[in-house]
């Protein structure tokens, strides 16, 4: 038993460098793994960092993500609530920089109106498929 | 209606089905370009990344001639490749400000005593900040900072031999 566990430390004292020499050695920012103490403002927070997206594992949002810019971009986000931003200003921050990449609230502008427009356009045209062969059916009803 | 008219839904469906298929099997560019070029460089003062290092302000980038912002980690693979490259610009007279994203400053110091130190400041981030506010997704990248302190190009990825004379270009072409 005893031998056994030597082996299993030798087996682990191997491996450690090798997970080291894969990622950065700092820890992480402060606000990374660290609520904050307002949970009216942890809670925004967390609404904040579900629809943000991770810029090193495209995707997951910040809040899904272990990577450690994902883990600064947290405590970017909730610092600056701590600061007095609103999550509106933190998301304006981050696209001005990003583009609306960086958001997964998609936004109606030049580009992306038709994902808006297409839905309802087939909406009505379904509608008015519909409300036509209703009219020729009660027709056909009345006069049979 | 025609048998014809039948058909269309599915051949709506097929050419979907196809552009999706054919899409697929197309590499992905997965770079994402920052927003701020054109733009002057946020306000950012970091402190040196060691011991007899010059830590870096946005001020450092005003006046004298166009500079190259390096942004780099000593645990950063593809910034090793990227080191000779970094060299040769030095060399051909650019002048290079690097920062240290999220690093030691015992790790650093090895880095460069192995790959060369072609900066005249090297300044630290442990938390990623200065990427957010340039916005920057990785690394390395290099940006071309003109004299009035203003992002005029960014280079994502490691500079190769290739991407040398095209950084000495958009160097000249910031004066």
């Amino acid at each position: 038993m005893l031998r056994c566990r030597t082996w299993l430390i030798a087996f682990w004292a191997l491996l450690a460098p090798l997970a080291l020499a894969a990622q950065d050695t700092q820890p992480p920012a402060p606000y990374a793994y660290t609520q904050l103490d307002d949970p009216a403002l942890e809670a925004q927070a967390v609404q904040l960092m579900a629809s943000l997206r991770c810029l090193t594992c495209q995707s997951q949002s910040i809040a899904d993500s272990d990577a450690p810019m994902a883990g600064d971009m947290r405590h970017q986000v909730r610092a600056r609530l701590l600061a007095g931003e609103s999550p509106a200003e933190i998301r304006a921050w981050l696209t001005e920089r990003y583009g609306d990449y960086v958001s997964y609230a998609p936004q109606v502008n030049a580009v992306t109106w038709p994902l808006f427009a297409v839905p309802l356009g087939v909406i009505g045209l379904a509608l008015l498929v519909l409300v036509g062969r209703l009219r020729r059916k009660t027709k056909g009803g009345t006069a049979a | 209606m025609s048998r014809i008219a039948y058909l269309v839904p599915l051949a709506l469906f097929a050419f979907i089905a196809g552009l999706g298929g054919y899409l697929l099997t197309q590499p992905k560019d997965e770079a994402i370009p920052s927003q701020m070029v054109a733009k002057p460089l946020p306000e950012f003062d970091l402190p040196p990344a060691g011991q007899g290092l010059v830590g870096v302000s946005d001020g450092d980038f005003v006046g004298g001639e166009p500079r190259l912002l390096n942004l780099w980690a000593s645990w950063c693979l593809p910034c090793i490749a990227e080191a000779p490259h970094l060299a040769s610009l030095e060399q051909q007279g650019a002048e290079i400000i690097g920062i240290a994203i999220r690093d030691k400053p015992e790790d650093v110091a090895q880095f460069l005593a192995e790959h060369g130190n072609p900066y005249t400041r090297i300044g630290a981030d442990n938390i990623s900040g200065i990427q957010f506010e340039l916005g920057s997704s990785g690394l390395p990248e290099t940006y071309v900072i003109d004299a009035k302190g203003v992002i005029r190009h960014q280079h994502i990825g490691d500079i190769r031999a290739e991407h040398v004379p095209l950084l000495l270009k958009r160097l000249e072409a910031a004066k």
